[in-house]
């Protein structure tokens, strides 16, 4: 019964890995991944001298930092608040609200930004003109990061809130009990009872979302691109596909993702390695 | 949440709950009001909408956007095709998926270890784009609708939630009266684990569905015949590339002038189209999200 998985998992999961060494060949196309010469770390040393080298990971890292530092707490702070709601009806309906954006597909999500935010005709075009702020926020090279961020937590940070709401759900009552018998302020139970409880789960998140760190989403970049925001908005995953797949620079552009691969294991375990000193929390 | 009865509250319990629900209407607001603007704004006058007049209802009403988007053939070739690759992406999704969670969920099952192993390298470790690309070249999957279900038509992150669904809802019991009447693991998983599973069905399934749904990338990547493109490539040409009329009207003179009036209007309305059918199904979903997050993180 599970042939048929272990087939997909190896033909579309493994065989690609093999062909990782297609980034130290040259590629040939009438021999195949495996038949073109063999020319080592040449691709490696082309990319790290190459003039897009240093704009590649400044983008790529500044984006990516952004996205976990302003991200992470987000749906931490948002399932305290959610939690903290006493009148029934107003949780549900919040709750169902900030879970709907989740939903809305990335091409429509960037469909969203571009009308609500046009210099001309978009919602927030006007509201910041009203402010004196002229400034067009889809191809401007300072606002690409935060819009990029921004909407990614009003995508993701109520989808991403369920988890910690799992959590907090799990926490023993007699535990607030206890605290309110020594005279905790609601305040305070958030800090002694509440936050506690959610630190595993906040962990486990971290190190999975260091993992990440390189691997910024493809989609939503490429979508967001203009010929205006590209020294900003120019990261790894976008190189690859254009180098490769419009290109058809195989071998360059198979090193450059293998080097991102690399990059991104490395975080992983390192960050794995720190958590687990620490806290004794880990993946593995 | 009984501790917090109305009765007995401090001054300082007050100000808490009054700043929550601040907080809450301003997040809701936040979160809410785009959606609204967007319904609002597809049937309203695009110039009303353009000098900013539209706000809380929607003024000078048409429905001029969803005639034209109703009478754009793209759209329809999209949208036909994102159901085919939906309902029969998901449907093999779940006929690799479950029974591999459930054999993986034996403990009797002894190379176990080393296949969850297996399966879960590949959550941090991958070919990459080209590679990939070349393998889907060789397989002859380009320009083939088989692109958007057979690769990762198995995903090991919903593997493990079924998988471990089925380790904490079958008791070892069950499958051994069921052996003693006879019973094979064939039978035993489609007559008893099945229909016992229907909670992780419809939470996987629903992971599944969405994904297919909103699958760009694979349009992006594998497909250049017009006729096989998804519907999120046909948004992103409608929304982003402004290729507004299929068969319409070019750019200049009195048509281009025309074609931009009604431009946004028509974004609005696709917008609110194509993502109608995850608004119909999602007060019916929406209740198995807690449970399928619970399922989920029971064990890593």
């Amino acid at each position: 019964m599970i042939l048929p998985a272990i087939v997909i998992i190896f033909i579309f999961n493994y065989i690609p890995m093999y062909g990782v060494q297609l980034a130290f060949r040259e590629y040939d196309f009438t021999k195949g991944i495996t038949g073109g010469e063999w020319v080592g770390l040449h691709y490696f040393k082309e990319f790290i001298n190459s003039y897009m080298f240093a704009d590649l990971m400044k983008n790529t890292v500044v984006i990516s930092l952004a996205t976990i530092i302003l991200g992470f707490p987000a749906p931490i702070i948002l399932a305290l608040i959610i939690n903290q709601v006493i009148w029934k009806r107003w949780k549900k309906a919040i709750q169902t609200t900030v879970y709907l954006p989740h939903f809305i597909s990335l091409v429509v999500m960037v469909g969203l930004l571009n009308v609500l935010l046009s210099p001309n005709s978009g919602v927030v075009g006007h509201i910041l003109a009203t402010f004196g702020w002229d400034i067009n926020l889809l191809a401007s090279e300072k606002a690409f990061v935060p819009v990029y961020v921004l909407s990614d937590i009003w995508q993701h940070a109520g989808w991403n809130s369920i988890i910690y709401l799992a959590a907090l759900a799990s926490v023993d009552p007699q535990l607030y009990d206890s605290a309110k018998i020594d005279g905790a302020s609601r305040w305070q139970t958030i800090r002694y009872v509440d936050l506690p409880a959610i630190v595993p789960t906040m962990i486990i998140l971290f190190i999975l979302s260091m993992g990440n760190i390189l691997n910024t989403g493809f989609e939503k970049i490429f979508l967001m691109q203009n010929p205006l925001n590209l020294p900003v908005s120019e990261v790894i995953a976008t190189y690859v596909y254009k180098i490769g797949i419009i290109s058809n620079q195989f071998s360059y552009s198979a090193a450059i993702g293998l080097f991102n691969t690399l990059i991104n294991f490395v975080f992983l375990i390192a960050m794995n390695y720190i958590a687990k000193r620490f806290s004794n929390i880990s993946l593995w | 949440m009984k501790l917090f009865s109305t009765k007995g509250k401090t001054k300082s319990d007050i100000a808490f709950d009054t700043i929550i629900l601040i907080l809450c209407v301003f997040i809701f607001l936040l979160v809410a009001y785009p959606l609204y603007f967007v319904v609002i704004a597809s049937v309203s006058d695009s110039t009303l909408v353009a000098t900013g007049q539209v706000t809380l209802y929607p003024k000078g009403f048409s429905l001029f956007g969803y005639q034209e988007i109703f009478n754009d053939s793209r759209i329809w070739i999209g949208y036909k095709n994102t159901i085919i690759y939906t309902v029969v992406g998901t449907f093999v999704n779940l006929l690799f998926t479950l029974p591999a969670a459930y054999v993986l969920s034996r403990q009797d099952f002894k190379a176990r270890r080393f296949l969850m192993f297996v399966f879960v390298v590949t959550m941090f470790f991958n070919g990459g784009l080209i590679p990939t690309y070349l393998l889907m070249k060789e397989l002859s999957l380009i320009n083939n609708m088989w692109v958007f279900i057979l690769p990762f038509s198995v995903n090991v992150f919903n593997l493990i939630i079924t998988r471990t669904f089925f380790e904490s809802s079958l008791p070892k019991e069950l499958f051994e009266a069921a052996q003693m009447d006879g019973c094979t693991h064939f039978q035993f998983f489609g007559k008893i684990a099945l229909p016992l599973s229907k909670a992780v069905i419809s939470v996987v399934g629903l992971y599944y569905l969405v994904g297919h749904w909103n699958d760009f990338f694979t349009g992006l990547i594998y497909i250049r015949d017009y006729s096989l493109q998804p519907l999120q490539i046909v948004l992103r040409d409608i929304l982003l590339s402004n290729q507004v009329f299929a068969e319409g009207a070019g750019s200049g003179g009195a048509a281009g002038g025309y074609a931009q009036k009604y431009a946004d209007q028509i974004k609005y309305g696709v917008i609110i189209v194509s993502t109608l059918p995850i608004l119909i199904i999602y007060p019916f979903i929406q209740k198995y999200f807690e449970k399928g997050v619970m399922i989920g993180s029971v064990k890593g």
